[in-house]
C-alpha cells in the first residue's frame, strides 16, 4: 500500500453532476469526494452508466460540475476559466482515451508534438521523436493514424500523454477498443512509463484485473462512491 | 407495408422535420440562387421578346417597311398603292442644328404625310407637359424636337432653329414616336420635320448618310402578297422588315444580351451545384444512422430511396418556386438598368421562364443530391451496432452524371449555338481542371514546407491538405466568385484607362464630314481667317461591295453580324497617292506614284479578315450605279486609336477620281476655340461636326450600363460562392468541433485553436484570391488584346486585393461559421462527435 503523502495532487469535494433531460433531472454523479496523492495509481471502477467517465471529465476540467469542486496540485479547477483550465492541463495533465482520439490530419510525430507545442516547450520535434522511439514506433513517425493499427494508435496516444512529462495521467478505458493481447501490451507499456516517470495515474475501467494493478480502487455505483 | 399515399405523407413529414431541424437551409439557399439568377435573365429577356412580338407594328410604325441607303424606286411605292395598301415615306440623316450661337449634332427625320401608319406620335408643349396624339406630320416650315434637343439648345416652342439652309419654327416637343431607334450609340437628339422641306435644306447631297424608309400597312394577306412581290425587286442595301422580323438590330442585341447574361447567370448555377453536392453529403452523414435504424425496423431499401427522392423532389419544387419569385423581383432591376436602351414599354413576362427555372431547379437538386441519397438506401444495418462501418461511398463522378448532364445542357442552351456552347463548356472544364491542379500543387508544396513556421500555420496547412480534393473544389468555387467581382471592379476600370491612355492629348477631337467639292476652297479660307492650319481633306466616295473574284456577294454568305452589315450597307472608299503615316503595309505593295493610270486597291487587314478578302482578289464595287473592278495589291494595318481619318478600302487615284465625292477631315480644336465651330456651321450649314469626346462618353455610358447589368447578375455568383463557403464550413463543422475538443483536452487555449483555424481559412481564401487574380488578369489581357486592341498594362493591385480580400473574407466567414466550436465544453464535443 502506497503511503499517502501530505498534499494530494487531486482533491474532489462533493462533486455532483445533473443533466436536464426533457424536464426531469438526471443525476449522474452525486456528492463524490476523494483525494489522490502524488505518485499514487488509482482505479475508478464501475459498470457502464455508473458515471465514471463523467467523473474523469470533471477531474480533468473538460466539463463543469453542477455542484462541488476539484483542485489539481492545489489549484481550484473551477475558479479558473476555460483557458485557465486548458493551461493547467497543458502543464500538468496527460490523457489516454478509449478511442485513442488522435488527430487524423497529423502524422504520429505531429500528434505527439502537439501537446509539447501547446505548452510552449522547446525542441518539441526531438522530444516527440524520442518518445515515439520509447514506445517502439520509431519506424512509424511519418504515418497518419489511419495507416496505423489500433494498438499502434494507442501507443502513439501513450507517447502523446507522456511527452510533456505530466505529473498526472488520466486514462479512460485505455484497452476498450483493443483485443486482449494488444490491450495487455499497451497496459504494460503504460505502467512501465508510469513507474519510470513517477506519474500519478487515475484510471477508469470496468476491468477488475486491470484495476488490481493500481494501488487503490474506488468503486462507483449509480453516481456514488461505494464503500 | 406502406401504401403509396402513406409513403407520400411520410416523405412530407420527413421534409417538414428536416426543415425544422435546419437541415435544409443550405440546399434551399443554393437552389434559390441558381433558379433566381437564371430566371432574372429569363424574365427580362422574355419581356423584351414579348415587346417585340406584341408591339412589332408599333416598333415599325407600319406592318411592313423597306429600308434602304439610297432612294427607294417609285415602282415599289406605286405598286403598294395599286394594291390598295396605305403607304408613306421617311428619310433620316445626321445634321447640325443651330439655335443662336449654339450648334448640336442631331438625328433628323423627314416625314411624308400619313406617318405613322401604325402606333402614334405623341406631343407636348413643354417638358413634362400634358401629352396629346399628333394628328398629322409637322407642317412645312416647322419642326418637332425631343427633350434632349429642347434642353441642350435651350429651346421653347416658337423658337426658330437652323437645319442646313432651312429656318424652322419649333412647333412641339415630341415625347413618343414609333420606330424610334434603340439607344445604343445612335442616341443623338432628334428632330422631326416635313419631307417637303428637304429639297430646300440642301442637306441631301453626295456622300450624305441618308437612310430611306418606305412604310406599308393594310390587311395581312395583302401585305404578305406585296412582300413576296417586293422581295424580288429590292436590290443590295435594301431590306424588308415585317412584323415577325421587325427591328433586326433589337433582335440581335437581345440575342447577344440573352446569351451573355445567360452565361453569366450559369456561373452561379455551377457554383450552386457545388453547394448542393456539399450540402447533400452533409445531409447524408446526418441521416445515415436514422436510415440504418429504419432498415433494422424492417423498411426496405427501395422504400428508403423512394421516400428521399420524393422528399427532395418536393424540396426542389418549393425552393425553385422561391427562386422564381426572387428572379421575378430582380428582373425589374435589370430592366431599369438596361431598359433605357430600348424605348418601348416592356410588357409583363410570360410563364415560360418560370417553368424553365422550376425544371432546372428540380433537376439540379436531384442531379447533385441523388448520388448520396441512393447510398442512404444501402446503409448496412449493422451500423446500428458498429458505427465504424461508416458511410457507404457513392458511385463518385458517375453518380453525378445526371447533374453534370444538366449543367452541360444548360450551357449549350444558354449559348444558343453549339460552337459557342462547346467553347464555353471546354473553357470552363479547362479552367476548372487547371485551377484544381494548381491548387493541389500549391497544397502539396505547402505541406512539404510545413515543417517550417509556427504551430498554427503548420496545423492549418495540415488540415487543408487532409481534404485536398474537397478543399480544392472549394477554392476553385470561391475563386470563381471572387474573379467575377475583380473583373467587374478593377479590370473594367483598367481597360477603360488603357484605352483612354492610348489617346494622345492633341489627338483630333472633331470630325468634319459632308464637305462638298465646292466648299474645299472656302473652308481653307475659313480656317486661315480663324488662324488655324488648313486640315488635310480626304476624298470620300460611298460604294458597295457587290462581288469578290466576279462571284456576287450577299449578306447571307456571312455568319458574323459585322460582315453582314458591311455587305448590306454602303461604306466609305477613298483614293490616295501615298499611304497615310499611321498605316503600315503588312502584305503586298502600295502602288507606284509614277503610274497614274494603275487600278489597284489597298484593304485594311481587319476588314479583309472579316470579309475573307485575300491579296490578289478582284473586288467589284457599285458607286452610285456605276461599277468598277480592281485587284487588291496590298493589305494595311491601321492605328485606329489615332482618331485620324482612315479608310477600310483605298483605291489608286485613277479608279475613283471621277466618282461623286465629298470630303472628310479630322482636327484638334482646343477647348477655348469651340465657338469657332458654331461659326463654321453658320457658314457651312450642311457640314456635320462630330464630337469625339461626346461619342466616347456615349460608348462609355453604354459600356457602363451593360457592365452594371452583368455585375448585377454576378451578384448571384457571389452569393452562390458564399453558399459554397458556408456549405463547406458546415460540412466540416463536426470534425472541427471534435479536433478542437482534443486540442483543448491536451491544453490548447481558445486563442491557439482560433489561430490554427484562422491560418487554415485565411490560406484557403488567399489561394482562392490568387486564383481569382490570375483568372481576372488573363481575362483582362484577352479582352484588351483581342477585343479592344489596346496594350494591357496589368494591375499589381489586383493580386494584392485578390489575395487580401480572399484571405480576409474567408477567414472572417470561417471564424463566424465555426465560433460555436470554441463555445462547447470539450467533453460534450468528444461525446457528441467522437
Amino acid at each position: 500500500m502506497t503511503e499517502i503523502l501530505a498534499t494530494p495532487i487531486v482533491r474532489a469535494i462533493g462533486l455532483t453532476k445533473q443533466v436536464d433531460t426533457g424536464g426531469t433531472q438526471l443525476i449522474i454523479l452525486s456528492d463524490v469526494s476523494f483525494e489522490v496523492a502524488s505518485g499514487e495509481a488509482v482505479a475508478i471502477l464501475g459498470v457502464s452508466g455508473s458515471g465514471k467517465s463523467t467523473l474523469l471529465g470533471l477531474l480533468a476540467g473538460l466539463d463543469t460540475p453542477s455542484a462541488g469542486g476539484v483542485s489539481i496540485d492545489g489549484a481550484d479547477l473551477f475558479a479558473l476559466d476555460e483557458d485557465g483550465r486548458a493551461a493547467l492541463r497543458a502543464r500538468l495533465v496527460g490523457f489516454i482515451f478509449q478511442s485513442f482520439q488522435l488527430l487524423p490530419a497529423f502524422t504520429a510525430l505531429e500528434n505527439v508534438m502537439l501537446p509539447l507545442e501547446l505548452a510552449g516547450i522547446a525542441d518539441a520535434r526531438t522530444k516527440a521523436h524520442a518518445m515515439l522511439e520509447r514506445v517502439g514506433l520509431a519506424a512509424r513517425v511519418g504515418h497518419y493514424p489511419k495507416q496505423l493499427s489500433g494498438g499502434e494508435q494507442q501507443r502513439v496516444a501513450i507517447a502523446r500523454a507522456f511527452a510533456c512529462e505530466p505529473k498526472l495521467l488520466f486514462a479512460d478505458e485505455p484497452t476498450g477498443n483493443l483485443d486482449a493481447a494488444t490491450g495487455a501490451q499497451v497496459i504494460d507499456l503504460m505502467f512501465e512509463l508510469n513507474r519510470e516517470r513517477h506519474t500519478t495515474l487515475v484510471l477508469v475501467t470496468h476491468d477488475e484485473a486491470l484495476s488490481r494493478r493500481c494501488g487503490r480502487q474506488l468503486r462507483l455505483a449509480a453516481g456514488r462512491l461505494a464503500g | 407495408m406502406l401504401k403509396w399515399w402513406q409513403e407520400i405523407v411520410l416523405a412530407l413529414k420527413l421534409l417538414l422535420r428536416d426543415y425544422r431541424a435546419g437541415e435544409l437551409t443550405l440546399l434551399i439557399a443554393a437552389i434559390v440562387i441558381a433558379v433566381g439568377s437564371l430566371t432574372t435573365v429569363g424574365f427580362f429577356t422574355d419581356r423584351v421578346r414579348l415587346a417585340l412580338t406584341q408591339q412589332s407594328n408599333q416598333l415599325l410604325g407600319a406592318d411592313l417597311t423597306i429600308v434602304s441607303d439610297r432612294p427607294i424606286a417609285g415602282e415599289l411605292e406605286s405598286e403598294a398603292r395599286a394594291r390598295g395598301l396605305a403607304v408613306t415615306r421617311a428619310l433620316r440623316f445626321p445634321s447640325m442644328v443651330t439655335h443662336g450661337a449654339d450648334t448640336l449634332l442631331s438625328d433628323v427625320k423627314a416625314l411624308a404625310p400619313g406617318y405613322p401608319l401604325r402606333g402614334e406620335v405623341r406631343l407636348a408643349d413643354r417638358l413634362f407637359g400634358d401629352e396629346r396624339v399628333a394628328q398629322a406630320v409637322p407642317a412645312a416650315g416647322t419642326a418637332w424636337v425631343d427633350d434632349r434637343m429642347l434642353t441642350r439648345l435651350n429651346l421653347k416652342p416658337g423658337d426658330v432653329i437652323g437645319v442646313g439652309a432651312l429656318k424652322l419654327r419649333v412647333a412641339a416637343l415630341v415625347t413618343h414616336e414609333p420606330d424610334s431607334v434603340i439607344g445604343f450609340i445612335n442616341s443623338m437628339p432628334r428632330l422631326l420635320l416635313n419631307e417637303a422641306d428637304i429639297a430646300a435644306s440642301g442637306l441631301v447631297q453626295t456622300g450624305s448618310r441618308v437612310r430611306y424608309r418606305l412604310y406599308i400597312a393594310g390587311n395581312s394577306a395583302a401585305v404578305d402578297a406585296y412582300r413576296q412581290w417586293a422581295q424580288t425587286r429590292i436590290g443590295p442595301g435594301q431590306n424588308i422588315e415585317g412584323i415577325r422580323d421587325a427591328r433586326p438590330e433589337i433582335r440581335s442585341a437581345l440575342e447577344r444580351a440573352e446569351r451573355f447574361l445567360g452565361l453569366a447567370a450559369l456561373m452561379s448555377v455551377i457554383l450552386s451545384a457545388v453547394a448542393i453536392a456539399l450540402a447533400a453529403r452533409r445531409f447524408l452523414q446526418r441521416h445515415i444512422d436514422g436510415c440504418a435504424v429504419m432498415r433494422c425496423l424492417g423498411t426496405r431499401q427501395s422504400v428508403i430511396v423512394r421516400l428521399y427522392v420524393l422528399h427532395f423532389a418536393v424540396l426542389g419544387a418549393v425552393a425553385s418556386a422561391l427562386g422564381c419569385a426572387v428572379g421575378y423581383a430582380a428582373q425589374s432591376v435589370l430592366a431599369s438598368m438596361l431598359g433605357g436602351l430600348i424605348e418601348v414599354a416592356l410588357p409583363w413576362p410570360g410563364a415560360l421562364p418560370a417553368w424553365q427555372g422550376l425544371t432546372t431547379g428540380v433537376l439540379l437538386l436531384l442531379g447533385f443530391a441523388l448520388p448520396p441519397l441512393i447510398s442512404l438506401g444501402q446503409v448496412p444495418m449493422l451500423r446500428v451496432l458498429r458505427r465504424e462501418l461508416g458511410v457507404p461511398q457513392g458511385s463518385g463522378a458517375i453518380g453525378y452524371a445526371l447533374g453534370l448532364a444538366v449543367i452541360c445542357a444548360l450551357i449549350l442552351w444558354k449559348a444558343h449555338e453549339l460552337r459557342l456552347g462547346l467553347y464555353v463548356l471546354g473553357g470552363f472544364l479547362g479552367v476548372a481542371t487547371l485551377s484544381a491542379l494548381l491548387v493541389l500543387a500549391v497544397l502539396r508544396l505547402l505541406s512539404r514546407l510545413r515543417t517550417e513556421g509556427g504551430m498554427s500555420w503548420r496545423y492549418g496547412v495540415a488540415n487543408l491538405r487532409r481534404h485536398a480534393l474537397g478543399n480544392t473544389l472549394q477554392v476553385v468555387a470561391l475563386g470563381l466568385g471572387i474573379m467575377a467581382l475583380l473583373t467587374l471592379t478593377l479590370i473594367r476600370g483598367d481597360l477603360l484607362h488603357s484605352w483612354q491612355a492610348t489617346l494622345r492629348p492633341d489627338s483630333p477631337n472633331r470630325f468634319l464630314i459632308n464637305i462638298q467639292p465646292d466648299q474645299v476652297q472656302p473652308l481653307g479660307a475659313f480656317f486661315a481667317v480663324h488662324g488655324m492650319a488648313k486640315p488635310d481633306l480626304f476624298p470620300m466616295v460611298r460604294g458597295r461591295l457587290i462581288a469578290i473574284n466576279d462571284r456576287p456577294v450577299s449578306s447571307a454568305d456571312y455568319s458574323e453580324d459585322r460582315a453582314k452589315r458591311l455587305i448590306d450597307r454602303e461604306f466609305n472608299l477613298s483614293w490616295a497617292q501615298q499611304p497615310q503615316p499611321d498605316n503600315r503595309i503588312i502584305a503586298g505593295r502600295w502602288w507606284d506614284a509614277r503610274d497614274r493610270d494603275t487600278e489597284q486597291l489597298s484593304v485594311e487587314n481587319g476588314i479583309a479578315e472579316t470579309l475573307g478578302i485575300k491579296l490578289g482578289d478582284r473586288l467589284t464595287y457599285d458607286v452610285a450605279g456605276s461599277q468598277f473592278t480592281a485587284t487588291v495589291t496590298s493589305l494595311r494595318k491601321v492605328d485606329w486609336d489615332s482618331f485620324r481619318v482612315n479608310f477600310f478600302v483605298i483605291a489608286s487615284p485613277a479608279l475613283l477620281r471621277d466618282s461623286p465625292v465629298s470630303y472628310i477631315t479630322s482636327l484638334y480644336v482646343p477647348q477655348g476655340q469651340v465657338t469657332m465651330l458654331n461659326a463654321l456651321v453658320g457658314e457651312f450649314p450642311n457640314l456635320v461636326v462630330i464630337d469625339v469626346a461626346q461619342i466616347m462618353a456615349q460608348v462609355q455610358k453604354m459600356m457602363e450600363q451593360v457592365s452594371n447589368a452583368v455585375q448585377f447578375v454576378f451578384l448571384f455568383t457571389l452569393a452562390a460562392g458564399l453558399v459554397v463557403l458556408y456549405a463547406a464550413i458546415a460540412s466540416t463543422r463536426d470534425e472541427r468541433e471534435y479536433e478542437a475538443a482534443i486540442m483543448r483536452t491536451l491544453g490548447a487555449s481558445r486563442r491557439q485553436i482560433a489561430a490554427t483555424q484562422f491560418a487554415e481559412f485565411a490560406l484557403m481564401g488567399a489561394l482562392a484570391g490568387l486564383l481569382a487574380a490570375a483568372g481576372a488578369s488573363a481575362l483582362g489581357y484577352a479582352l484588351a488584346i483581342k477585343v479592344l486592341n489596346v496594350p494591357y498594362l496589368g494591375n499589381p493591385w489586383i493580386w494584392l486585393i485578390g489575395v487580401g480580400s480572399g484571405a480576409a473574407g474567408v477567414a472572417l466567414a470561417g471564424m463566424l461559421g465555426t465560433r460555436r466550436v470554441l463555445a462547447v465544453p470539450p467533453l460534450q464535443s468528444l461525446r457528441r462527435v467522437g
